[in-house]
């Protein structure tokens, strides 16, 4: 598990920002979002793994776009309307695409359960639990785990 | 750590490796009192400030060692390689102590007695009387000792290093002040006095310490070594003679070298990567700017923005200058390693170093450094000879190594140099084989220049003991990985006895480089300008025409074939709107380029890439103009993808991929070095094997019976106009590049039409050129030629099954001979004769005969292998093939005919093989000669007939003896 999940095993809340794939409503600790975007101008990466959208320039970097729904196994997004979130990991910065980025909510961490272990595998993979909100699931995307290509090519 | 004790470190850690560089040189002059006292005053800096830091362990092994060199510096010891010895272990110790100060920033434990007491020993035995039997015990406790002091120096030299790089330049008040402060043995009172004296003489008045004390040091230099000079009288009394001149240039040097120390002041390397990094971003942002401008016709930013791209531009270079550094920065430990390395092996060993001052980008600088060393060390270890060995082999005792740096366009040279033995080809190949890399079969069809390039194979060590030197697990594999890694590219010479020499060639820089933007399948690409040759416009409308060989793209230019690769397909990119791109899909184009559609109009951009030795044509769609980009490595899930060397931000802010044209050839099938090593290999193995595979040219023409002709002998496809055909004494000739080019038509009552295009195939032998005129290219089939069915026609060597249908092979001589009937002088068709199979060697050096006379000889029943060159036909005969007999060219380079003959039947194995000489001279006296060195009969070049005759009576008679 990252550092922040660690970090803030001391508050008893954590900050997720909430977004929406496929209806199905996510989330990742606010502290590893470095940006949400709208849509950005993408350049293709030829002969790279299908999820991988393709590149941008964040103010003078650049960053790797992933589309989130691709890496989940679902159908690739509408690129128009779809909004993205920009994350560190392991000092590259790499933007999710998602559907809609929605509200930042502050979650009790003793809440956090496991996944159902009927859950499909690839989402299993990338979750770091469930939580019961009041009218429905918030999965938490383990992004370490979603960005982690060398583990997955030696699977 | 406390900033002082850093400061420290660094510098002390850069006083030791000049200091191993004087002391090296102080053995070889041990009168250059100059230099002496340099040394001296080094080591009294380290003391001096060890008191001031409160570091009492450092500072008694400095005094002891200080003591040593004071003694020398006054004439009361002689410098002999012991005393270097023992003082560069009490360098070491130094060293290892600091090294553990860095660590914890606190003295370790321990005790240095034994050392300094061997110091102590040394400046008393020694200073009165020289007592040889005493110092024999001495250099064997030494001679270990140094063994261990070089493992140790060498990772001490690393880590103290890493101090250094933090912070390249040196000055320090605090350390300069310490090294007043610091009380010297007794010598060092007269020093002091005069010092004292000098600054009263200088300032007139008691200075505050800070600023004047700086000025102060290289006066005090000059009174110091005055007396020193004086004394020389007295120690002239050694063997060897004082340079006053040296020694006086020396002075002039060091005093400019302090004040030069003065003006530069230290900077950590992160601020300067930080800078430069800003600089990069700056210099993006300009592109930008003026990427803006040039939209725009007439603006007010026009000025300013001028002026700021200018600003800009220098500032880059600017920056860019504080991160070069003297290649010679990497190479300041080597004169100690070798000093230890000629003592360890019982070498004796002079290194040269040229170029020493040639600047390169620190980053660069520190990616080779390791790979030189060991380069360094291997030449040391492998490549000179014991000295005994040298004298035999009429060399001098001393082997000489050779650094040199040097700036070649944008790029450094360094060539390292040894005279030692060379590769020893033969261990090579062992070892190869050995190692599961080759096998001897494969060795027999490559040059020594290609056998010596296994080197760099990974899994290959030449040492066949691993020695305490070189052999540390790392190859020169590893030393050309890491040179490929930085754009660079090694290249290794050697001759047996003479010595070897292997060249680098490297980027100056790698933050920057200046790329050419390109448009393929909609999206852009930047290839860096260093590899791109030339740019190409290719259209039906120009002379350039991209042509399809089997749906291959090639291109002509200027006399030769150029591989195409169109870029748009490698990256598997679609174009939006569907065909847009040319030359994708393959069925409609594959006829196009020689069916004479005239439809396609569309531009194509070639560039052209060299890599290595080896180019390439890469087509794009569109060619934007050249950008300076910085270059970005690309995010760790895409390095696997080997097309890409980074990606970088355009002048309008979007991303581009840049591509690594190593990786597209790679790509395409032609690989770097090595590789292409094995795929030559199996090219010349596949020329070498009789019945190997041949590429055919499979045409239509007179009838529907296919049509075939090595590939390798058609010079180019061609699409005649026939309105430009001239009808010429009954044949027809078509202006051809200049020049007139007769057309054969395959069928003798074939009229030409008056208008459209015709596909020729067009054959050319020097200056001559022929068209053979064909229906269709059907396709490049690559078979075995086995001429089954021998042909009494005309024209016709046999037919062949060729692609799994039944072919004519062509006799391309028959219609060679129709459009110039001197070509070959023929006499009639060649009528085939199978027989037994016999094996043939047909040594000729041009490929064109080569490939003519195969098939006519595999007709007439032999079994056909080729050698492009003398040297050739005799590694396979050192292979341990045989042959029945042998034809052979007698105008070669090299070696010719005569001189192979003469070979051949020196030796043992082929002693008693027959062979027939092949040759356009057939005057009596060639005719003589040729029988005088052994051919067994004499064949005018252009008489096939009497070729085949010629070997069937050889052959015959070869037969009867036996």
């Amino acid at each position: 598990m990252s550092d922040h999940a660690q970090d803030a095993g001391f508050h008893s809340n954590e900050e997720f920002v909430t977004f929406l794939i496929a209806e199905q409503l996510f989330g990742v600790p606010v502290l590893q979002v470095q940006d949400v975007l709208r849509t950005h101008r993408i350049t293709r990466i030829p002969l790279a793994p299908p999820e991988i959208a393709g590149s941008l320039n964040l103010r003078g970097r650049i960053v790797t776009a992933i589309d989130v729904r691709r890496r989940l196994g679902l159908e690739p997004c509408d690129q128009e309307n779809c909004m993205s979130i920009v994350t560190e990991n392991e000092g590259e910065l790499y933007s999710l695409i998602v559907d809609s980025v929605g509200e930042v909510l502050a979650l009790n961490r003793e809440e956090l359960e496991e996944n159902p272990a009927t859950l499909d595998s690839t989402f299993k993979n990338y979750s770091a639990g469930i939580y019961r909100l009041n009218d429905q699931l918030l999965v938490v995307l383990d992004v370490e785990r979603l960005l982690d290509y060398g583990q997955r090519r030696v699977a | 750590m406390d900033d002082l004790l850093r400061e420290f470190v660094t510098e002390t850690a850069e006083s030791l490796s000049e200091l191993d560089g004087q002391i090296v040189k102080l053995e070889q002059n041990p009168n250059d009192q100059d230099l002496l006292s340099n040394i001296f005053r080094l080591v009294h800096t380290i003391k001096g400030t060890c008191g001031f830091l409160g570091l009492p362990r450092l500072e008694s092994v400095a005094h002891a060692g200080e003591n040593v060199l004071g003694k020398v510096r006054d004439g009361e010891l002689e410098v002999t390689p012991q005393a270097v010895t023992l003082i560069l272990q009490c360098l070491d110790r130094i060293r290892e102590l600091l090294d553990a100060l860095e660590e914890t920033e606190a003295e370790p434990e321990g005790n240095d007695q034994e050392l300094i007491d061997q110091l102590n020993a040394f400046a008393e035995g020694g200073g009165a009387t020289e007592m040889p039997s005493a110092e024999a015990p001495v250099e064997m406790a030494s001679a270990e000792m140094s063994a261990i002091a070089a493992e140790q120096g060498e990772t001490m030299a690393t880590s103290a290093e890493g101090v250094i790089e933090e912070a390249p330049e040196v000055t320090m008040d605090e350390l300069e002040l310490a090294f007043l402060n610091a009380k010297g043995p007794e010598e060092l009172a007269a020093e002091a006095a005069a010092m004292e004296a000098a600054s009263g003489v200088v300032t007139g008045s008691t200075p505050p310490v800070d600023q004047p004390l700086e000025t102060q040091v290289p006066e005090t230099q000059v009174p110091e070594t005055k007396p020193e000079s004086q004394s020389e009288p007295q120690v002239a009394a050694a063997p060897a003679k004082p340079k006053p001149a040296a020694s006086a240039g020396g002075d002039n040097k060091k005093v400019k070298k302090d004040s030069v120390a003065n003006q530069s002041i230290r900077v950590n390397v992160d601020v300067l990567e930080d800078l430069m990094t800003m600089a990069s971003e700056l210099v993006l942002t300009r592109n930008q700017l003026l990427q803006i401008l040039r939209d725009q016709k007439e603006s007010e930013f026009a000025a300013p923005l001028q002026r700021l791209n200018y600003v800009v531009s220098e500032l880059q270079e600017g920056v860019m200058a504080t991160r070069m550094q003297p290649i010679g920065n990497a190479w300041a430990k080597l004169p100690r390693i070798i000093r230890d390395l000629s003592h360890e092996l019982g070498k004796s060993i002079e290194l040269v170093m040229q170029g020493a001052e040639t600047e390169l980008d620190r980053q660069v600088l520190e990616l080779i450094k390791d790979p030189l060393t060991h380069m360094v060390r291997n030449s040391a270890d492998h490549g000179l000879e014991m000295p005994a060995d040298r004298v035999a082999a009429g060399k001098d005792e001393g082997g000489t190594i050779t650094l040199a740096a040097y700036h070649e366009g944008g790029h450094i040279i360094i060539q390292i140099s040894d005279d030692g033995r060379g590769l020893n080809i033969d261990a090579i190949k062992a070892k190869s084989v050995a190692n599961g890399l080759a096998t001897e079969a494969d060795f027999a069809s490559l040059s020594e220049q290609q056998i010596q390039q296994f080197i760099f194979k990974p899994g290959f060590s030449t040492a066949t003991e691993v020695t305490a030197v070189s052999g540390r697990g790392v190859g020169m594999d590893v030393v050309r990985t890491n040179i490929e890694k930085i754009g660079g590219t090694i290249e290794l010479s050697s001759q047996q006895g003479q010595g070897t020499q292997v060249t680098i060639k490297i980027p100056l820089t790698l933050a920057i480089v200046s790329a050419l933007i390109v448009e393929a399948g909609a999206e852009r690409f930047a290839i860096p300008q260093l590899s791109v040759v030339e740019l190409v416009r290719a259209s039906s409308r120009t002379e350039h025409t991209v042509e399809r060989i089997n749906g291959t793209p090639v291109l002509r230019l200027r006399n030769r074939l150029l591989p195409l690769v169109n870029l748009a397909e490698l990256m598997e990119l679609k174009s939006p709107n569907g065909a847009d791109t040319p030359l994708e899909g393959s069925g409609e184009e594959e006829h196009h380029a020689l069916s004479g559609e005239d439809g396609d109009d569309k531009e194509l951009f070639v560039v052209v890439a060299q890599i290595g030795a080896y180019s390439m044509g890469i087509i794009v769609d569109r060619v934007f103009d050249t950008e300076e980009i910085v270059v970005k490595p690309v995010a760790p899930i895409l390095r696997n993808l080997q097309l890409f060397s980074g990606n970088t931000i355009l002048g309008d802010g979007s991303v581009v991929m840049i591509l690594d044209p190593n990786g597209i050839a790679a790509a395409t099938g032609e690989i770097n070095m090595a590789n292409d090593l094995t795929n030559k290999k199996d090219e010349a193995a596949n020329q070498m094997v009789s019945h190997g595979k041949v590429s055919m040219l499979v045409f239509r023409a007179v009838d529907e019976t296919p049509k075939a002709v090595p590939l390798e002998l058609i010079a180019r496809l061609e699409e005649i106009d026939l309105s430009t055909v001239e009808n010429s004494n009954g044949s027809y000739v078509v202006q051809y590049r200049g020049q007139l080019m007769p057309l054969i038509c395959m069928d003798p009552e074939k009229q030409l039409g008056d208008s459209g295009l015709q596909s020729v195939l067009v054959f050319s032998d020097q200056d001559r050129s022929m068209g053979l005129v064909v229906e269709e290219v059907i396709d490049i089939v690559e078979d075995h030629l086995a001429v089954e069915i021998g042909s009494a026609c005309e024209g016709y060597l046999g037919t062949a099954v060729v692609d799994g249908k039944a072919t004519d092979i062509v006799d391309t001589g028959y219609f060679l001979n129709q459009a110039f009937s001197d070509w070959f002088d023929r006499v009639g068709a060649s009528s085939g004769e199978p027989g037994g199979r016999t094996r043939l060697l047909l040594v000729d050096d041009s490929h064109f005969f080569r490939n003519m006379l195969r098939p006519l000889l595999s007709v007439a029943g032999y079994d056909v292998v080729t050698a492009e060159s003398a040297d050739q036909a005799l590694r396979l005969c050192n292979a341990g093939e045989s042959f029945d007999i042998i034809v052979s060219d007698i105008e070669m380079p090299d070696t010719n005919g005569f001189e192979f003959a003469q070979q051949i039947k020196n030796q043992r194995r082929w002693a008693n093989t027959p062979i027939v000489a092949l040759s356009a001279f057939t005057s009596p006296a060639d005719l003589q000669k040729g029988r005088d060195v052994g051919f067994d009969d004499y064949v005018a070049k252009n008489d096939r007939e009497a070729l085949l005759a010629a070997l069937r009576e050889t052959l015959g008679e070869q037969r009867g003896a036996a």
